[in-house]
């Protein structure tokens, strides 16, 4: 063993650190993250710890959900990061494919991804908890379609950034839908929030729809408030994220990061 | 005389402050072999990465086919392919596979028939089930040429061909390439820095340095009027301009 090579290794991937946003974020995110979300599972249970009916309906329901927007997004962006490590972006975008089309593939795998995943969770659930998922009834559907769309959006948006700022920024893909974690109110109801960031968590789809979930469970209310505001969201930021992407695809062709940016 | 197939007219591409191609112009006639020279940095691949619509151009206009490529994008690359040692293909996939997703992407009918006649042609039998990531280097240049061929393209854009290929296989590739030129009349634009191989392939030569086009003509015509014993002391001469004027 020699230490000026192990050295050498560690300074190499402290001159990452050194101007890397992304991997500095990563550093201190998760921790802060885990943090903040079970805070906010604590308050929750503390505050309203006699109305919890079915604890075990809410968290798996909300986790089996949550995994769909997470692959709904990872179908997206890692589709894209495949190409990049294949350094086949080139030959793709050298080629006839037009940006719509790329988005349209990436987007069929994600639902492919997120198929077979809710399809293995669910029988998962069953087998282990003896939860069915069903149990949300005719509204899973339309929970589980705005998800993917809300999975889409970020992953689209990622994407981008990744092709903006290339390698260095190939660890948003594992952490960005994670950003939005804390303001979707997976496990815990919107009104635990501080004012401000239920503020923020109001223009976040899958907080509605999460809302939606609980709101179904608890007391068999049609949730058609929740999938409305849902729906106009994911409408709305879907249709920001293809220009944004359109828009960093035509940034990059300009500064001729296209074709560097597996580099 | 035939029209052009490719026109670019006063091609210009600035990065900052950095001009990379300066007012470049040229044209390919149908059939037609040019080859394009320059030392490292002299803006060639810049160029083909604007012909490829990879890189927006700051000014100038490339037209192919009598249309324009900043509006007709999609029915340009449709009759245009690239093969450059500096490109890779999706490694966890067969050679075969990879041909597959190209024909598809490109529309190519018959993908089993043609991947089959391009894999005989370029004689990949015997690794065409391998997958990618074990190819030798040679066998990886062979693929993105098929890859190039496949398509049945009008206009090729061979960027260093034959750099990783041994003298055989070389050999054989410059055959195919003429061969494609006389039977469909491909038009193909091509750098290497093996000048023996310009001189062979070329029908014109255009030097480029620092952006700019500096010489232009036959290979002969070049060598003649800057005087010089072959094409390679013309290319030492604006090599080593260049990195003088650069440093």
């Amino acid at each position: 063993m020699k230490l000026h090579r192990i050295t050498a290794l560690i300074v190499r991937h402290l001159y990452l650190y050194r101007r890397s946003l992304p991997r500095i974020m990563e550093i201190f995110y998760w921790p802060f993250l885990d943090l903040v979300i079970w805070g906010f599972i604590t308050l929750y249970l503390a505050r309203y710890q006699s109305q919890v009916p079915g604890f075990v309906t809410f968290f798996l329901g909300a986790l089996i959900l949550w995994d769909m927007l997470f692959r709904s997004q990872q179908g997206i962006t890692i589709s894209f990061l495949e190409e990049l490590w294949a350094r086949n972006l080139m030959n793709l975008f050298a080629s006839p494919l037009k940006p719509g089309e790329f988005l349209a593939a990436t987007m069929t795998m994600s639902v492919m991804k997120v198929t077979i995943v809710s399809i293995v969770l669910a029988s998962c659930a069953v087998l282990f908890y003896s939860y069915n998922i069903l149990v949300v009834g005719v509204w899973l559907m339309p929970f589980v379609l705005n998800l993917v769309i809300t999975g889409w959006i970020i992953g689209v948006f990622t994407t981008s950034l990744i092709m903006r700022f290339g390698q260095e920024a190939e660890v948003l893909a594992w952490s960005m839908v994670f950003l939005f974690q804390p303001i979707s109110c997976v496990f815990y109801p919107m009104e635990v929030l501080p004012k401000w960031l239920q503020m923020i968590a109001m223009a976040n789809p899958a907080a509605h729809i999460f809302e939606g979930m609980r709101t179904v469970l608890s007391t068999g209310a049609p949730p058609i408030g929740n999938l409305a505001w849902a729906m106009c969201l994911n409408g709305a930021l879907l249709v920001g994220a293809i220009a944004w992407f359109y828009r960093t695809v035509a940034y990059c062709k300009d500064q001729g990061l296209l074709v560097r940016v597996g580099e | 005389m035939s029209t052009s197939v490719l026109k670019v007219s006063d091609l210009t591409k600035r990065f900052g402050n950095f001009t990379a191609v300066n007012g470049v112009s040229f044209e390919i006639r149908p059939g037609e072999i040019l080859g394009l020279l320059g030392p490292n940095g002299a803006g060639k691949t810049t160029t083909i990465q604007m012909l490829l619509g990879l890189v927006t151009p700051t000014a100038g206009s490339i037209q192919m086919f009598g249309l324009d490529l900043s509006t007709h994008r999609e029915e340009i690359l449709q009759q245009v392919n690239f093969s450059s040692t500096y490109i890779s293909m999706p490694q966890s996939l067969t050679v075969e596979e990879n041909l597959w997703v190209v024909a598809r992407l490109y529309g190519v009918s018959d993908i089993a028939r043609r991947v089959q006649d391009i894999v005989k042609k370029l004689e990949m039998e015997e690794f065409s089930g391998k997958i990618t990531r074990k190819l030798s280097s040679g066998q990886m240049t062979r693929l993105t040429l098929a890859k190039a061929f496949l398509t049945d393209p009008r206009i090729l854009f061979l960027d260093e061909p034959t750099a990783s290929l041994d003298p055989d296989v070389a050999h054989k590739i410059r055959s195919l390439l003429k061969e494609e030129r006389r039977s469909s009349g491909l038009s193909i634009l091509y750098t290497s820095h093996n000048m023996r191989e310009m001189e062979a392939m070329s029908d014109r030569i255009i030097f480029l340095q620092r952006g700019c086009i500096v010489a232009e003509g036959t290979a002969q015509e070049i060598v003649d009027r800057f005087g010089k014993a072959d094409l390679e002391e013309v290319f030492l001469k604006f090599a080593r301009e260049q990195r003088q004027s650069s440093s």
